[in-house]
């Protein structure tokens, strides 16, 4: 491991606990009193004072810090004002929901995003590559948010294929998956492609032809697995990407996943569960970010050998 | 190497005229709102909710029977106005950093990049989200929540491009003729790094209405009655079958609108890139 990589690595407690200190600071940001605003009105000031006491709002700021990244460490995220339960065990129910989304739109965004890159690369400039180009535009432009309905109106009101939200067996996450998939989809079509011409015009490809190579061979075992480094990288940064827009494809099918329960806690000003969730998504997507990293080093000995990345 | 008159004798790429035209109608169309709407976009007309199409109204009433096309003039309006502030002033914050920590360096640029790259630890809106849902969805929130993600993208693109060029021989010249250090940056430096900047702000400018929409769409952002997209498509959701004229237009206007800024994106790049011009 190189000394970039080692500090890569050493940083990311550092960043963690960055993120940590912003999380904390957010119930802090809440206009006026944040008990008031959780409560609602007509509260009574004893409940306000025993809530406020729960919090630990009503020690000082510097020991309600400690305190909380003591319960960090511990695994201790407080307990949730609505449901009243820990948010720990609320959040650890909702995880594999959102994983199983992200990971399954990753998936449908390389099945379509590797055969129609590839397919637009070899075929430079003409119908295929311009076909390419116009999905990987609208795809990355299509919000979301108007996907899902699209999807639901026409598979499932329309064709009656598919459910129209819930999560009940695999065919509950075809929509979903589509519709968090498709803008990862456009981005990696446009990246492959790009990619895959790169290689396609260098000059080890060349010499393979002129050798007598095939153009099949020299593509899909020559040029494809070196063009395949940076999109790796890039997967792994959408990775976070996939969290976030889960939010919104979990609304839209009500899959009951964290980025559902992120929103739902925001509308129930359940604020130690909104923190929970978000300190959440953002020390997973911090671990995503660390292991691509190290993938990529790995991956590319230009990087594990300490020569720096690729231009 | 001022680039600002090499596109003159060049023809305009294909990329930015037909974003400029895509653009172009939905800017003209939200500031000739209050004319071209046929009706007051919160006008509520409940015995003809859920009307389709009519003369009266070209695009039909929603569920509470307002005209859909005088809430889609007037949500032009709303997104491109919080695409334009968020815009503005996430890139005036966010350039002046970069270039500051760039132009500085040491401890300066130091601590301006941690602070980054804590912002940057956030995945996608979801910093956004978690500010409006804690400060309450209102409008200068919603800026204020996407300003405070924004601004790094454009810093550290200007700190890179200012890092880039500050050891170019015409800067070591001004330096070496005694020029002050805020003249050589902003009367030398800034117009050559300017460039990939604007490219920046008008892909920028799209992921701003995105994330205004997404935003409203989960009922964090704009709120009822001004008209938005985001709320609009939420709106409709709940009557995708009997009505999915609700969601359908405001999701194309959505999609037209981001597609017409990436188009000019594609196209500034191309511009203004003499290498890839050639």
């Amino acid at each position: 491991m190189n000394g970039s990589l080692l500090r890569r690595v050493a940083w990311t407690p550092v960043t963690a606990l960055a993120v940590a200190s912003a999380v904390f600071l957010l119930l802090h940001l809440v206009p006026g009193d944040p008990v008031a605003m959780m409560l609602g009105e007509g509260a009574e000031a004893a409940e306000a004072e025993q809530l406020r006491a729960e919090l630990g709002l009503d020690r000082p700021l510097a020991e309600q810090y400690l305190r909380y990244l003591a319960g960090l460490l511990r695994g201790d995220l407080g307990s949730s004002l609505h449901f009243r339960r820990p948010v720990a065990a609320l959040l650890g129910e909702t995880v594999p929901a959102t994983l199983e989304l992200a990971c399954a739109a990753m998936v449908a965004a390389i099945a379509v995003a590797l055969p129609l890159g590839v397919f637009a690369a070899s075929r430079r400039g003409r119908a295929a590559d311009r076909l390419a180009r116009g999905f990987a535009l609208v795809g990355v432009s299509l919000p979301s948010f108007w996907l899902g309905p699209l999807l639901i109106l026409a598979f499932s009101i329309g064709l009656g294929w598919l459910p129209v939200s819930g999560r009940a067996g695999p065919a509950s996450l075809v929509l979903p998956a589509m519709t968090l998939g498709l803008g990862l989809a456009a981005l990696l079509t446009r990246m492959v492609r790009t990619a895959v011409a790169e290689e396609l015009g260098r000059p080890y490809v060349v010499t393979a032809l002129a050798r007598g190579l095939s153009r099949r061979a020299a593509l899909w075992r020559h040029a494809l697995p070196n063009a395949l480094i940076p999109v790796v990288t890039v997967l792994g940064l959408q990775f976070g990407g996939l969290l976030t827009g889960a939010i919104l494809t979990e609304t839209i099918f009500a899959w009951p996943g964290l980025g559902r329960l992120l929103i739902q806690a925001i509308r129930l000003r359940d604020y130690p569960l909104v923190q929970g969730a978000v300190l959440l998504i953002a020390g997973i997507y911090l671990l995503v970010n660390l292991a691509t990293d190290l993938l990529y080093a790995r991956l590319d000995p230009r990087v594990r050998l300490g020569g720096g990345q690729p231009a | 190497m001022n680039v600002t008159g090499a596109g003159s004798a060049r023809p305009w790429p294909r990329d930015v005229l037909l974003g400029g035209i895509l653009v172009g109608v939905f800017v003209l169309a939200a500031l000739l709102a209050p004319w071209l709407a046929p009706c007051d976009p919160a006008a509520q007309r409940l015995e003809q909710r859920l009307e389709g199409p009519s003369a009266a109204h070209p695009l039909g009433l929603d569920e509470l029977g307002r005209d859909i096309l005088s809430r889609l003039l007037h949500g032009a309006r709303v997104s491109l106005l919080v695409g334009l502030a968020v815009v503005a002033l996430a890139g005036l914050f966010g350039g002046a950093a970069g270039a500051l920590a760039g132009w500085a360096g040491g401890a300066v640029d130091a601590a301006l990049m941690r602070l980054a790259d804590v912002v940057l630890a956030f995945p996608g809106i979801l910093l956004a989200i978690a500010l409006v849902g804690v400060l309450g969805p209102a409008l200068r929130h919603l800026v204020l929540a996407l300003v405070a993600i924004g601004w790094v993208g454009y810093a550290r693109l200007l700190r890179a491009q200012v890092l880039a060029w500050r050891e170019r021989e015409f800067v070591l010249a001004g330096r070496a003729l005694g020029l002050p250090g805020w003249r050589l940056l902003v009367r030398h430096l800034l117009p050559n790094v300017l460039p990939p900047f604007l490219v920046q702000l008008s892909l920028g400018m799209a992921g701003a209405i995105l994330a205004e929409a997404s935003l409203s769409f989960l009922g964090l952002g704009i709120q009822p009655p001004t008209p938005s997209w985001g709320a609009m498509i939420n709106a409709g959701r709940g009557h995708l079958l009997d009505a999915p004229h609700l969601t359908l237009v405001p999701g194309l206007a959505i999609l037209m609108v981001v597609l017409g800024l990436s188009f000019l994106g594609d196209g500034l790049v191309e511009l203004l890139d003499p290498e890839r011009r050639s």
